[in-house]
């Protein structure tokens, strides 16, 4: 860990400053991490510069809940870091970068227990279409200062901003967790047997539940699923088909009715993998009209990741 | 008829902004009398010189659409309103814009338990919704201390928080969906009930708007199970200091309350001669904590949270045995507010964030501060959040009291901002903290926020004047603190 003994809005670290004089002002530009998601968005153009973020943790503290980490640092290499504090948060590991997994946004699958991703960026630090570093949130848990730019940038595939940096919030990791699972049983009974499980996946037959708290708890969880059906103890979730859905709670269920091929669905959740690719999710005009602006706005010379969009 | 008609509203004295909101609503839901506009000028911060135009009523998406529309061509602003409890002026009309009251969009639509939402109207009263929730096993988990009252199109706004945000977060982690109208009079689905709606996360980005990028019309708000178990305690100490410690130590030792709120001793005096739950007036400091989950689970954390109270210096600590226990002790909490009428005719509320580790010396500062000034404080905040609430007691009807309030108010700020914090929790910026923005943000930040802001509004007529400070924001607010000619003088 870097000795970065405070970490406030006015302390501008050097390494940031020194990669917004990388990023420039001017010239197509984007960003590799661990080219783990690199397909996501369509092809980058190109004429872009590539260029990795800085890394590194630069400060966690958890009595705070937070840890502020540079956008270049594994999400292996954070993980190990709240880790050996108790603590974690809720980027998925793919064995990408903090950076990569903010810019495309998605959700680990044990979303019910560690919470959505975009729930978790409190700040973010980015370089501007103009060559500035922006911070936008705060560096607390609890903060309406001002318009969110942490939310807006989540998700947003670099192409509003160079992400640089964030403060995340992070969470204890819970005393004990057991993963459950039974073939033939309803996988709704489970949310009505257990309060509240960490996952439930179903590819339609089996079902696998996580559970995640007090070793007390989840045994009372265990022997109320065992109401259900004759649960077995397993080490993890099922390997997961290639390609993600998102869809809403009730579609994701009539999903494996519906699609050829390997299906897997989280449950109260919406995501699903499948062997097949998700169709084009259509946008309205409205959305695409504020989008537009929005990118204009953010990157009016169409800098930022060119090729790539949100919407592809 | 029409010459009766035309007795009562003679024609000359129609404004045409108002003749064009009567043509798109029933008469008697567009308000232009002195009292409407008065009530309409203010909300519950103590910040005064907003002037109303007319105030709407409308009862569906469609009137505010058509609202939209007659500002556009009148070139009007518009402000939407929920219940008027916001404490940061951000309700406040400036410059006598048309205000757009969403009190009559108070129906809870639909509540879809496969999806776990609620689609409700944005005038549907928060707690109102979860006592509608409550025997299907849910509720809403923002709480703010004025949720007999406040709206969930109000909670949209400010991104509300409230004590039990310290475990499942403020308003924007528990909104799926918005349908918003916008400025222009378009009507736009922003987020969606899918795990990840596709493209820029434009809900996240209008939850905590403060009404300057458009109305909401829908919510889509996210059901959070009723925990199996809950447990209330409340610790005493001698120091104000203790309290903060434990909530520190609490948080250090990897237990998330669902709650953590901290009351000193001027604040638990005065909620006790007011609700009689039997806090104890004695103590510097109480600790009001709450963990919930399955019962078994719930008793150890209990237990835990007691032993690090105790370590940390707790003299007493009672738990609550009954639900009826519990509801008190929280009904002491959530009057806290009401209490001070007892103390004092007003008060100003201040709302800041300092990391958890900071919370005994700002608070020893923000006594420090009122002292110097002259001013009473009490202190009752989230304490697990960071979440300071200052309140700093005066009577208005005293010649530079207030200007001694908000002297120390913007000491108590920086105080905050130089801990490392933020300037606002849960309150939002409105008008109150605009000119503290560029404190603590830098230009460019300021820029880029006022970026996210017109891809929404690009015309800025959407509750112009609001959270940007001046030069950083889309209308001058000099310029819309003086009122336009005509009959809105």
């Amino acid at each position: 860990m870097d000795a970065v003994e405070e970490s406030t809005l006015t302390i501008v670290d050097p390494v940031l400053l020194a990669f917004a004089d990388e990023v420039g002002a001017s010239g197509p530009v984007a960003v590799a991490g661990g080219r783990t998601r690199w397909d996501v968005g369509g092809s980058l153009d190109p004429e872009a510069r590539v260029l990795s973020a800085p890394s590194g943790v630069v400060a966690h503290q958890p009595s705070e809940m937070t840890v502020q980490v540079r956008a270049g640092t594994t999400v292996a290499e954070l993980d190990a870091e709240l880790a050996a504090h108790g603590q974690r948060t809720a980027l998925p590991d793919r064995g990408g970068t903090v950076g990569g997994a903010v810019a495309v946004g998605e959700n680990p699958v044990d979303v019910l227990a560690r919470g959505r991703l975009r729930d978790a960026v409190l700040q973010v630090r980015y370089v501007s279409a103009e060559g500035e570093l922006v911070t936008g949130g705060g560096p607390v848990v609890k903060n309406v200062t001002g318009y969110n730019l942490p939310k807006l940038m989540t998700g947003s595939l670099g192409t509003l901003g160079v992400l640089a940096e964030f403060v995340l919030r992070t969470n204890p990791v819970p005393p004990a967790s057991r993963w459950l699972s039974a073939e033939g049983v309803d996988p709704t009974l489970v949310f009505g047997a257990v309060h509240r499980p960490a996952a439930v996946l179903w590819d339609g037959l089996t079902t696998w539940v996580q559970l995640e708290g007090h070793g007390v708890d989840i045994d009372a969880d265990a022997v109320a699923l065992g109401r259900l059906s004759s649960f077995t103890e397993v080490a993890g979730p099922p390997a997961m088909p290639d390609h993600r859905w998102s869809l809403t709670p009730a579609e994701a269920l009539d999903l494996p009715a519906h699609v050829d091929g390997d299906v897997v669905v989280a449950l109260g959740v919406g995501l699903a993998w499948a062997s097949q690719p998700q169709p084009p999710r259509p946008v309205t005009p409205e959305v695409a009209a504020v989008s537009a602006r929005m990118k204009e706005n953010f990157d009016p010379t169409g800098r930022l990741n060119p090729g790539r969009s949100v919407f592809a | 008829m029409g010459l009766l008609r035309r007795h009562r509203r003679p024609q000359p004295k129609i404004d045409p902004l108002v003749a064009d909101l009567c043509g798109v609503l029933s008469d008697d839901r567009v308000r232009v009398d002195g009292a409407e506009r008065a009530l309409m000028a203010r909300d519950a911060s103590v910040f005064r010189g907003g002037v109303a135009g007319p105030t709407c009523f409308p009862t569906s998406t469609a009137e505010v659409q058509a609202i939209m529309r007659v500002a556009e061509l009148h070139g009007a602003a518009v402000v939407p309103r929920g219940a008027g409890t916001g404490l940061a002026g951000g309700a406040i009309p400036l410059g006598a814009p048309i205000v757009v009251s969403t009190g009559r969009m108070n129906r809870i639509l639909d509540v879809d338990l496969v999806n776990r939402v609620a689609w409700v109207e944005p005038g549907v009263i928060n707690l109102d919704l979860s006592r509608h929730l409550q025997p299907m096993g849910f509720h809403f988990a923002p709480d703010p201390s004025s949720q007999a009252v406040c709206t969930l199109g109000g909670n949209v706004a400010n991104n509300s928080g409230g004590p039990h945000c310290l475990a499942y977060g403020v308003t924007d982690a528990h909104i799926a969906a918005i349908e918003v109208v916008l400025i222009d009079g378009s009507v736009i689905m922003l987020g969606g009930l899918e795990a990840e709606p596709v493209g820029y996360d434009l809900r996240g980005a209008f939850v905590g708007g403060e009404g300057t990028l458009g109305i909401a019309t829908r919510i889509a708000v996210r059901l959070t199970p009723n925990p199996p178990a809950v447990r209330t305690l409340l610790l005493s100490f001698d120091t104000v200091r203790a309290a903060a410690e434990t909530v520190s130590a609490v948080i250090a030792a990897g237990i998330v309350p669902a709650a953590l709120e901290v009351m000193d001793q001027r604040i638990t005096v005065a909620v006790e001669n007011f609700v009689g739950a039997g806090y104890p007036t004695d103590a510097a400091a109480v600790l009001l904590a709450e963990v919930e989950g399955s019962p078994a689970g719930a008793d150890i954390d209990a237990e835990r949270l007691e032993t690090i109270g105790r370590a940390n210096g707790a003299t007493r600590v009672r738990r609550a045995e009954s639900e009826e226990e519990s509801a008190l002790l929280w009904k002491g909490r959530k009057t806290a507010f009401g209490a001070i009428a007892q103390l004092a005719p007003d008060y100003y509320l201040h709302d800041t964030v300092v990391p958890r580790a900071a919370l005994a010396d700002v608070l020893e500062q923000v006594y420090e501060i009122a002292e110097r000034h002259d001013v009473v404080v009490m202190n009752v905040f989230h304490a697990g959040d960071g979440n300071l609430h200052p309140l700093l007691l005066f009577d208005a009807r005293i010649p530079g009291t207030l200007d001694r309030v908000h002297a120390a108010g913007a000491e108590i700020l920086r105080a905050s901002l130089a801990a490392g914090g933020v300037l606002s929790g849960e309150h939002g910026i409105g008008v109150e903290k605009q000119r503290f923005m560029g404190e603590l943000f830098t230009d460019a930040d300021l820029d880029h926020q006022n970026r996210l802001r017109r891809a929404f509004d690009p015309v800025c007529r959407a509750n112009p004047g609001k959270v940007l400070p001046t030069g950083h924001s889309c209308a001058d607010i000099q310029a819309l603190r003086a009122v336009p000619t005509g009959v809105w003088g």
